[in-house]
């Protein structure tokens, strides 16, 4: 099973990448992805996620082809 | 009820007036329009600030814009709602956010209006990174509670 993961903003410049795909076997929360993706980093505090585009959980858990998406507090208008 | 994501500089004035002339059904029922405008400022948090790029998530910033537009029309008696975002390079006097609301009376329309832009400002994913004058960038951390008085 594979996943993609994004980061956006500073995030991406902290983790050094803006995406990439993620193979899994097991089941997996949007934690667990996290922790693999960013090879243990610590989480950051405000740390907003998306499943597949819409506001989602750390405890969330990721199906075969989702969109996994990490940011910082947004800060449009 | 629209959403638009522009890259390039937009007259505000003429996205309402277009709006209201082409888009919008019901032309004589309407008896309010609330807007609000957001507009680059060349200072923040104390320093001059040349530019700024307006980073988003497609595909998410509009489902997010679409989902507040809705939640507005739920809670108010709504004709009409606009919502037009800069993203890209942004200097000092562009318009950064246009929010119209078209409605019977006037409350409805301040109060959805209000509501959009503080949803906006706390859950829709755009991201500001600004150039200040001394050279350096700097990603703005966090929108401020706009219903706190300072």
């Amino acid at each position: 099973m594979s996943i993609k993961v994004r980061y956006f903003a500073s995030l991406g410049e902290r983790v050094g990448r803006s995406e990439g795909d993620l193979e899994f076997t097991q089941a997996m929360t949007v934690r667990d992805v996290w922790q693999l993706d960013t090879l243990g980093k610590p989480i950051p505090d405000n740390l907003l996620v998306a499943v597949n585009m819409e506001y989602s959980e750390l405890d969330f858990q990721v199906q075969d082809g989702d969109e996994v998406a990490f940011f910082p507090p947004v800060t449009g208008g | 009820m629209k959403v638009k994501i522009c890259a390039e500089a937009f007259n505000p004035w003429q996205e309402i007036q277009g709006y209201q002339d082409t888009a919008l059904e019901a032309s004589a029922k309407f008896g309010a329009t609330s807007i609000f405008i957001g507009t680059m400022r060349d200072f923040n948090e104390g320093v001059g600030v040349q530019s700024m790029t307006l980073d988003y998530y497609p595909g998410m910033t509009e489902k997010q814009l679409e989902k507040i537009l809705t939640d507005a029309g739920q809670q108010w008696q709504l004709i009409d709602t606009y919502i037009v975002h800069r993203v890209g390079e942004i200097k000092p006097d562009d318009t950064i956010v246009l929010v119209a609301v078209w409605s019977s009376h006037r409350g409805d329309a301040f109060d959805a209006c209000r509501f959009i832009m503080e949803a906006l400002k706390s859950t829709a994913p755009f991201w500001k990174k600004e150039l200040l004058d001394s050279g350096q960038t700097r990603w703005v951390e966090k929108n401020t509670d706009g219903y706190q008085k300072t």
